[in-house]
């Protein structure tokens, strides 16, 4: 893993989400708990809506175009719908988000 | 032989060290070490930790000393009290007091503890401004007297129990922290709420999310807390409690390792061979503390070791409580959400009662617990030894005595409402009155309405009433099943709404516990619907959660199916100027809008606008005098209008004045559904105001009011709510059916489903022939417009701009 540093955790706002341009796409972080972080790609499997701008509840977030629910610990759709989105490693350490820059393609950190 | 062993120090640490080595002397054991034992605080070691109950008066100080005089004459430790040590020769081996006296060693001990930290925030240097560390601190806060105000910064442990500790002495104490919610490291979210309710009740005033900015002081003395919202909150004392920090300045003068404190091994052993160190001041395997517990722990591997046996300290899960009277809390190991972690979530709000385990791999690894705390120390057990709950997870919540038990009720939270509660709004009935009806035989809805009124007019309160009917009867009682607002609750629309006004609800925390949500911070469905309603009951209170609205609302602009953004800015009444469609046409060219549309609202949709593009292109809408036109919110959307007198033969009165007039007082509002109007100057009705959530039809002897059209996926013709003869009677009238609507309806019902719920002659009654409280309506709506009839377009453009662009782009840095 090689862990590059995104921000201060404050940059996302509580049960919120930001989004980080990666060479593997977007990918949402999720502000679940004061320091807690969750990271999966920002494409709903649906329609490709913007799973970032969605309601995020416990550790879930809602897609904002269909309301499909997605569990951002495993990636999984959650009840009825079928489908997946990536996660990616990443965790809150002294307060900076940090994401594995070897899981999102990142060359310059590998 | 006996050898020299020299402590510095006299806390809780050092006292139990002795305790261990003087025992094991006694039992005549291996070596004999001949003690002395420096101390700056002028006395011996006390439990510092029971200053809690000393400052609110229920132990006095010498209840809770452990080690006075006659103990360290009888163990024969050497006692230099109010001596400071200056100076630590390694090689030499010999400790210097400031009183100038000298002490050889064999074996040295830091036990210096920890100095509370004292943020460096202008003023912290005047008269009264202390930290909550010792006896004198205690004293101090001691001398506070009836009625006098003291601040503490700081909602942590120790912060709390000062502010209960002086409150309980008639102390008028406010606590600043910094964080959302009380006990951030011990306590989640729930359990923060019920905490703070609970000091809220001792008379404490608690302000969360609330920055220091400066102590203001008058001749050198404390005057108040400047917060940097500018509040400033008077105070005759100012406690810090934010914190401590491993007190480690001799240590590092003398050389020793140190990091965040004083580096010591498994052994309690330091960089030098000779010297060892423990408690508050030392850091092991980058661990620091602050409870006694491991501290303890490390006492015993310390006498120990300076016994010649063996044995190694290791860091053990601790669990917290809180040492106020009357707030149980509980907290242990690790509750952050995390991956393969489950929560069991259980509330009980006729007891104010929260419980969170935190499950990975079957095993409990946190537990946060408040109201009930009686099973902590078995679910600790269970934490610390790692046991597999998979075989009772179903009943584990429920605790030792009740494996098996029933699960929760869930009409405790009716149960637990007093018989003052207003159950039904309309009529003024309590469920006091209908509990009376029930046991003088009504025993079903129908019989209630006939006997007292409640649910006999709007309705809305029918869902309570049976509950109330449900849990005094009992099984004599069948539920009628409700339409609840998601799996998160049992409750409907209804009953939240009428329990966030009759409980005084007011912050979504409050209505999860109270309310016995079975999740933790709801869901998709229910999270946006009690945003609403906090935030139309209680404007002032209240803050809007961006995160519980949909994305179109907390983004203010309509999201499209490729993920782009739709920009309308208000054309107040549908009248622009050429400066402004200059402006609009600028602004499409300039962000590369592909498609301009006029829109059924009498505006200009600009479609396809990039998420990243939004600050940007409201910022020049925003220079040209144009604001959000809001035609994304469940809120006032437009007021549609014909020309009227202006320029019609048949005008009868100022329909575009009127409209105008109508949107500039209504836009900002919030509101269950969204809400269009429209004015029209003559019943020709050329703005088609017969078919809008409210219209107005002018005619020569006034005003028309409709309302409850619908044109959308049903069709409905209004409805005349009145008609009355002054523009200044229609806005008070629509002000108040706005707010009335505001204030009852479902989230997500259009005025005409709402009214067909409750009855046009409810309303009527309400709004046409109540003058008094159409006035008050109308007041209460001007209320909540002082918070929300702002331009939320120049509020992002100017202090969220940088959210709407990504958080970091790493694609740049992979291509250079």
């Amino acid at each position: 893993m090689s862990w590059i540093d995104i921000g201060d955790i404050n940059d996302i706002p509580l049960r919120g989400a930001r989004v980080v341009k990666t060479p593997v796409g977007c990918v949402a972080l999720f502000r679940t708990d004061d320091t807690e972080v969750r990271a999966i790609s920002d494409r709903c499997p649906h329609k490709g809506g913007p799973l970032s701008e969605g309601i995020v509840h416990d550790n879930k977030v809602t897609c904002p175009l269909h309301n499909w629910v997605f569990d951002l610990n495993t990636g999984e759709a959650q009840g009825a719908d079928e489908g997946r989105v990536d996660t990616f490693p990443v965790k809150v350490d002294a307060g900076r988000i940090l994401l594995d820059g070897s899981a999102v393609g990142n060359r310059s950190a590998a | 032989m006996t050898q020299r062993l020299v402590i510095i120090g006299a806390g809780m640490a050092a006292g139990r060290v002795l305790d261990h080595l003087t025992d094991a002397q006694k039992d005549g054991e291996s070596a004999d070490w001949d003690v002395t034992l420096f101390n700056a605080e002028p006395r011996g070691t006390y439990n510092r930790i029971m200053l809690s109950p000393v400052l609110s008066g229920e132990k006095t100080y010498d209840d809770i000393v452990t080690h006075d005089a006659d103990w360290y004459e009888e163990k024969g430790v050497d006692t230099k009290f109010g001596v400071k040590v200056t100076e630590v020769d390694r090689a030499a081996k010999i400790v210097r007091g400031d009183d100038g006296s000298e002490v050889a060693y064999d074996k040295l001990v830091f036990a210096t503890g920890s100095n509370p930290f004292i943020i460096p925030m202008p003023g912290h240097d005047l008269d009264g401004v202390i930290a909550y560390r010792d006896l004198e601190d205690t004293h101090d806060m001691m001398s506070l007297t009836l009625g006098q105000k003291a601040v503490v910064i700081g909602g942590g442990l120790l912060g709390l129990e000062a502010a209960a500790g002086m409150a309980a002495r008639g102390v008028d104490v406010t606590v600043v922290h910094l964080m959302g919610h009380l006990m951030e490291r011990q306590l989640d979210e729930p359990a923060g709420y019920l905490l703070r309710k609970a000091l809220v009740d001792k008379g404490i005033t608690v302000k969360c999310s609330a920055n220091s900015k400066e102590i203001i002081g008058e001749n050198g003395k404390v005057k108040a807390l400047m917060l940097d919202d500018g509040t400033e909150l008077p105070c005759d004392k100012l406690v810090m409690a934010v914190g401590i920090r491993p007190n480690i300045g001799l240590a590092q003068e003398v050389g020793l390792a140190c990091g965040r404190g004083i580096h010591v091994d498994d052994q309690l052993l330091t960089s030098d061979e000779n010297i060892f160190a423990i408690g508050e001041c030392v850091e092991h395997n980058g661990d620091i503390f602050g409870l006694v517990a491991p501290i303890f722990d490390q006492a015993k591997v310390l006498a120990k070791v300076l016994l010649g046996d063996e044995a190694a300290f290791v860091n053990r899960e601790v669990s917290t409580k809180l040492k106020v009277t009357g707030c149980d809390l509980f907290s242990a190991g690790d509750f952050a959400e995390g991956d393969d972690r489950e929560d069991i979530v259980f509330r009980d709000p006729a007891r104010g009662v929260y419980k969170r385990l935190v499950l990975q791999d079957n095993k409990i690894i946190g537990a946060v617990m408040y109201g009930d705390t009686a099973d902590g120390s078995w679910f600790y057990g269970l934490l610390k030894d790692g046991t597999d709950v998979s075989d009772m997870r179903d009943t584990l919540i429920f605790g030792p005595a009740y494996q098996g038990g029933a699960p929760s009720d869930p009409l405790s939270a009716v149960a637990a409402l007093p018989d003052d509660a207003e159950i039904c709004g309309c009529n003024g009935v309590c469920k006091g009155d209908i509990v009376a009806a029930i046991n003088d035989g009504a025993t079903d809805l129908g019989a209630i309405k006939a006997t007292t009124k409640a649910s006999a007019s709007c309705g809305t309160c029918t869902g309570l009433v049976e509950q109330v009917l449900a849990v005094t009867l009992g099984d004599d009682f069948v539920m009628p099943a409700a339409q609840t607002v998601c799996g998160c609750t049992d409750f409907s629309h209804e009953d939240v709404r009428r329990l966030i006004k009759v409980q005084e609800l007011k912050s979504q925390d409050a209505v999860w516990q109270e309310l016995g949500w079975k999740t933790r911070n709801g869901c998709h469905v229910c999270r946006p619907a009690i945003n609403y309603y906090l935030l139309a009951d209680w404007p002032l209170e209240y803050a809007d959660d961006p995160q519980s609205r949909f994305v179109n609302e907390r983004k203010h602009a309509n999201i499209q199916k490729d993920g782009t953004y739709s920009v309308v800015p208000r054309m107040w009444g549908g009248i622009t100027t050429p400066d402004e469609l200059r402006a609009i046409a600028d602004a499409a060219d300039k962000y590369d809008v592909p498609t301009v549309k006029v829109t059924g609202g009498q505006r200009i949709d600009l479609l396809g606008v990039k998420g990243s593009d939004l600050p940007a292109i409201w910022y020049d809408l925003n220079q040209a005098g144009m604001v959000s036109g809001h035609a994304y919110s469940k809120g006032l959307r437009t007021v549609k209008t014909c020309v009227g007198t202006d320029h019609c033969r048949f005008g009868t009165q100022d329909s575009t004045g009127l409209g105008i007039k109508l949107e500039k007082h209504l836009w900002g509002s919030w509101t269950p559904h969204k809400l269009k109007l429209a004015v029209s100057g003559c019943p020709r009705n050329c703005a088609e105001a017969t078919c809008k959530d409210i219209g107005v039809i002018c005619v020569d002897s006034g005003y028309e009011i409709h309302v409850a059209g619908a044109a959308g996926m049903e069709i409905k013709g209004t409805e005349v709510l009145c008609k009355v003869a002054t523009e200044d009677e229609a806005m008070e009238v629509i002000s108040a059916m706005t707010q009335i609507y505001r204030e009852n309806a479902k989230y997500l019902d259009r005025i005409f489903k709402w009214v067909d719920k409750v009855g046009l002659d409810w309303v009527k009654e309400q709004i046409v022939d109540d003058l008094d409280n159409r006035k008050a309506l109308a007041e209460r709506f001007e209320i909540s417009q002082s918070v929300y009839r702002a331009d939320p377009w120049a509020e992002h453009a100017k202090d969220k701009a940088e959210t709407y662009q990504p958080l970091a782009d790493l694609t740049l840095e992979a291509a250079e």
